[in-house]
């Protein structure tokens, strides 16, 4: 887990001191994770799993792989492959058909509410589709992961402002989403991703919407994200974006995941 | 990224905050249309079963009054008999009545009050002075010490055996009691009702707004919040909403009672105001019948409160 410094003082200083770009326009990270992954417990580990949709056909078939504390991976595959399926099984909000899904140790099957909740919490998730509550401000939305945890508004305010700042949405903190940009949009929802500190990030398509150089800067706020201990995953088709960092890439197809390290 | 947390980031972040950050909205979005139909609905079903339990409060204490003052009173007959004397034994049953602990006063109905008694059913003009009219004694009893009539009624066999008897009203009032105590029981059954068609009526708004909110919910526990936080959630919202209804029907039904009050007392110097009067008093609701119906809305808020929380701990089960 991240220290305290994760994105409040942190992150300001992002993009110019740790996730450097280089030359050639990649973004570098530091080696560190690639060492030790694979010597610890797996933040997330599937065992042969296969997923299908009622009594449709497999969308994903012996699927396995490990995600190692602070390590950073693509998930990339053609539109229909099964990445959302897959992210949808690390979030816990479908199970699969067989084989065994384990998040932070704890295998998934018949596990109880309680630490279903536990286990989302160490969770920070970015949608394709955004879903920011649309009755609730940017900033409302935001300090959600903090407010759920039931955490007092006066504890959380300067963080969620300093971090809304940070992505660029200072000035748009108190409007509610339906009159964000698409790109506003997305930040926000990156922002309320990031703002529990998660130990694991998921991310779903997080720069479809923004124009390239926001899209590096996003990917880089992600890098610095796991450069802080966070394990990241990022599910894109964007091979552009993905050229940007040297990192694992998870590539499904035919329902099946081919690791490419 | 090196840099440390800066301690004075949130003091110097403060106070360039805008004011709107506080607004601490509901997670739950409100002021649909279903929520104002509820409230409605909640309102409608609280001004109801308000109605029944102040109509209930005025028949419970009409009857009481009625048994009151029913009880306070009781009568000795004294059967007119060949050879006797009907005043000596008027004379000789009050003497008696009057010796008896607890008897606060007397009173003997002449011959012509026992006669015109009888008026209503035989009609006026009739000379009764050869028919053996019984003429009555009735006894006002005090509140302390209460009147032994047992032991009055043992005393009058005694002394005037076969002429005098007392009648102390008990099947009167048992009738009068079991009557108030149906329109009582009544009225709990149809509040009850109403409170359960309450229930009913925002299990089904509930289950409505989880089904329009799904993305909401399914936010919600992505985020971290437990099935709990979110019924809470649900909790307040509808709590509001039953809230704001049933202080709407409660207060409907108080205007509605002092209304009816203020016109019972407008009609009161007619004939119907009389028959009125006779059957609900001064049609006053009193300050029992009044905290019944704050009560209901009371009620009625905290059963729209837990039956949305329990609907939505069952749908995400």
């Amino acid at each position: 887990m991240p220290g305290p410094a994760a994105h409040s003082g942190g992150l300001r200083g992002s993009g110019a001191t740790t996730a450097v770009t280089s030359a050639t326009g990649t973004i570098t990270r530091a080696p560190r994770d690639s060492l030790l992954a694979g010597a610890e417990a797996p933040v997330v580990a599937f065992e042969n799993v296969g997923m299908r949709y009622g009594l449709g056909p497999e969308v994903l078939r012996d699927v396995s792989f490990r995600i190692a504390p602070r390590s950073f991976q693509f998930l990339t595959g053609p539109s229909g492959a099964g990445k959302t399926t897959l992210l949808r099984l690390i979030l816990l909000s479908v199970r699969p058909t067989r084989g065994l899904v384990s998040v932070f140790g704890e295998e998934v099957s018949g596990i109880s509410s309680a630490k279903l909740t536990g286990l989302r919490r160490r969770m920070g998730v970015v949608f394709q589709d955004f879903r920011l509550l649309d009755h609730l401000t940017t900033y409302e939305n935001v300090a959600l992961p903090l407010r759920v945890q039931g955490r007092a508004e006066t504890s959380y305010r300067a963080e969620v402002v300093e971090l809304l700042r940070w992505v660029g949405l200072g000035e748009r903190m108190h409007v509610l989403p339906p009159l964000l940009s698409g790109g506003e949009k997305q930040r926000a929802a990156i922002a309320r991703a990031l703002i529990a500190r998660p130990e694991l990030l998921l991310a779903d398509e997080p720069t479809g919407n923004v124009d390239p150089g926001l899209g590096r800067r996003l990917l880089r706020l992600f890098v610095e994200l796991n450069r802080l201990g966070t394990s990241v995953i990022i599910a894109t088709h964007d091979y552009g974006l993905m050229d940007l960092v040297e990192a694992r890439r998870m590539v499904l197809g035919d329902g099946r995941l081919h690791v490419e390290d | 990224m090196a840099s440390s947390p800066s301690p004075a980031a949130p003091a110097t972040a403060e106070p360039f905050l805008p004011p709107t950050l506080r607004r601490n909205a509901p997670l739950v979005p409100t002021d649909s249309a279903a929520s104002r139909s509820l409230a409605a609905v909640i309102a409608i079903l609280t001004f109801l079963a308000a109605l029944c339990a102040g109509a209930a409060e005025i028949a419970a204490t009409s009857a009481s009054e009625w048994q009151g003052s029913v009880a306070r009173e009781v009568t000795i007959q004294i059967r007119p008999g060949p050879g006797r004397d009907v005043e000596a034994d008027i004379a000789r049953a009050e003497a008696l009545a009057r010796a008896e602990p607890g008897v606060a006063g007397t009173r003997v109905f002449s011959k012509a009050e026992a006669e015109r008694l009888l008026e209503p059913w035989l009609g006026s003009g009739l000379d009764l002075s050869d028919l053996p009219v019984p003429r009555l004694v009735t006894l006002r009893l005090s509140e302390s010490p209460s009147a032994d009539l047992k032991h009055l009624r043992a005393a009058l066999a005694e002394a005037l055996p076969g002429v005098a008897s007392l009648d102390d009203h008990a099947l009167w009032l048992q009738r009068l009691s079991t009557m108030a105590n149906t329109f009582v029981g009544v009225g709990i059954a149809v509040v009850a009702l109403v409170l359960v068609a309450t229930g009913l009526a925002v299990a089904f708004a509930t289950r409505g707004a989880m089904a329009g909110n799904r993305e909401v919910v399914e936010v919600l526990h992505f985020v971290g919040a437990d099935d709990d936080f979110i019924a809470r959630a649900f909790q307040r919202r509808f709590f509001g909403l039953g809230l704001r209804g049933g202080a709407i029907g409660a207060a409907c039904a108080v205007a509605a009672f002092a209304l009816a009050g203020l016109m019972a007392r407008a009609w009161r110097s007619g004939p119907a105001g009389q028959e009125l009067e006779a059957l609900f008093g001064s049609f006053h609701v009193g300050w029992r019948g009044y905290a019944s119906v704050l009560l209901i809305g009371v009620i009625a808020s905290v059963v729209t409160g837990v039956v949305s929380r329990l609907t939505v701990r069952r749908f995400l089960a």
